[in-house]
């Protein structure tokens, strides 16, 4: 690659969307959070530790986490129909995931957390903003965690890798395509989910973690001061 | 050490010095927080204490709550737990006919009571005991149990002072419940309102010359 590659919204190749998190949103619910990269708005609420029903898939040994995700129909220009479907099934399942291994759950056992993750504004990039409302919204519920979850979605264009990919970036179609990489990762550093979507090579994903690294570093950042700043506003 | 925010997964101190206590973890010499809240350091020991969340039961806390449903054996009362509550016949102080259990507590009575025991099955709990039992008349009320402590305040101080000014028994539940006396309904909703002023304040210091401010200035 010669040709110095530029983004269509002029940001650098290692440069956030700007960004923005609050905690406290929800009054009715244990704990939520909003979380805002550029124009994807995501809204997290947790109830709980509560009660597990149905009854039978309680487990005496541990508690247990679900997720919700959802899109509403006017979160993207094309309504979308509202309800569940195979995508959003699978970012439920995901974010679960990403969030199970810093979740000390053993502490309740044969109860549920709930976790809803609703997308007001989609602009790519939903199921990292979806992580880490729902991050943030399980630390304001008082759940205890190992550490906080922080995700980003690293991308490659052509070649070259970006950070924080928006819609338009998504849809690039010159030379090898676009491939979206979500990556969530614990404040020290370990990965906790890692999606692929697209062809890259060994040497550049491990450019890709890195770069990840260095980007959750700055969410984390951002969840943090807005976990502290939810309480002199109280 | 001060008194601080810490998120979860925040390094609180190092060393050998200190002991992890409730909320926090020891991993590789140093101390990190498990929970969002404050941390608190004493006798060498850290912990944190939650700001919000629902409530968590404790062995020997005073709740109020609602009587859900009866079987043979006692009732069933919402204390909003995750487990429910069960008030067993034999810990009430008085002579229970079992054939009219609901001559002592009613579905929807409000019960003021103690939880005795806590384990797998669910949560015991006890009206033996002074100021225990059923809740007849007054204003009841819910808040965040995370602010009891700063509504009963240091040895009690808090929750005298708004007693003593408003001439109102006031009762409250560690799962965040409040039952206000009165002589009359205007002093109960008083009594409720400077509550409800503690619960929005109570991250600011010295409030307690602030409540005693407030209730000056609202008082008739």
């Amino acid at each position: 690659m010669t040709a110095k590659f530029t983004r269509p919204d002029g940001r650098g190749l290692k440069e956030l969307r700007s960004t923005e998190a609050k905690v406290g949103i929800i009054p009715n619910a244990d704990g939520s959070a909003m979380f805002r990269s550029g124009d994807t708005i995501a809204y997290a609420a947790v109830y709980g530790p509560k009660k597990m029903h149905p009854q039978h898939q309680q487990d005496p040994a541990t508690g247990q986490i679900r997720c919700t995700y959802n899109m509403n129909s006017f979160s993207v220009s094309d309504r979308i129909k509202p309800g569940i479907n195979r995508r959003s099934m699978e970012i439920s399942e995901i974010t679960k995931w990403a969030l199970e291994p810093v979740l000390m759950l053993e502490k309740f056992p044969n109860q549920v957390v709930d976790v809803f993750i609703n997308i007001i504004q989609a602009d790519a990039g939903t199921r990292c903003a979806g992580i880490n409302a729902a991050a943030l919204a399980l630390a304001h519920a008082g759940i205890p965690m190992k550490d906080m979850v922080s995700s980003i979605s690293i991308g490659k264009l052509d070649k070259t890798l970006v950070v924080d990919l928006t819609k338009e970036e998504e849809d690039y179609h010159e030379g090898e395509g676009p491939t979206d990489i979500p990556i969530s990762m614990t404040s020290s550093g370990k990965i906790t989910h890692f999606q692929l979507d697209g062809k890259i090579g060994v040497e550049q994903i491990k450019e890709a973690i890195d770069m990840a690294k260095e980007a959750c570093q700055k969410i984390y950042e951002i969840q943090k001061k807005a976990l502290k700043e939810s309480i002199k506003e109280e | 050490m001060d008194r601080k925010v810490v998120i979860p997964g925040e390094e609180i101190a190092t060393g050998e010095d200190y002991l992890p206590g409730e909320g926090t973890e020891k991993r590789e010499g140093k101390i990190f927080a498990l929970k969002f809240g404050l941390a608190e350091e004493q006798n060498n020991l850290i912990k944190v204490i939650p700001l919000s969340g629902n409530y968590q039961p404790r062995r020997g806390n005073t709740v109020i709550g609602e009587v859900e449903n009866i079987n043979s054996a006692g009732w069933f009362i919402s204390i909003g737990a995750s487990d429910s509550a069960f008030l067993s016949m034999n810990e009430v102080p008085r002579f229970v006919n079992k054939d009219a259990m609901d001559e002592v507590f009613e579905i929807g009575d409000v019960v003021c009571a103690k939880i005795w025991s806590m384990s797998k099955r669910g949560i015991d709990l006890s009206v033996k005991g002074r100021g225990l039992g059923k809740i007849k008349e007054g204003i009841i009320f819910y808040i965040n149990p995370n602010k009891v402590p700063r509504v009963i305040g240091k040895e009690g101080s808090m929750i005298k002072l708004i007693k003593d000014e408003t001439d109102c028994d006031i009762n409250i539940g560690q799962n965040g419940a409040i039952h206000i006396r009165g002589e009359n309904v205007e002093k109960e909703l008083f009594a409720k309102k400077a509550i409800e002023f503690v619960t929005q304040k109570s991250f600011i210091e010295g409030l307690t010359e602030e409540v005693t401010k407030w209730l000056e200035e609202n008082k008739k």
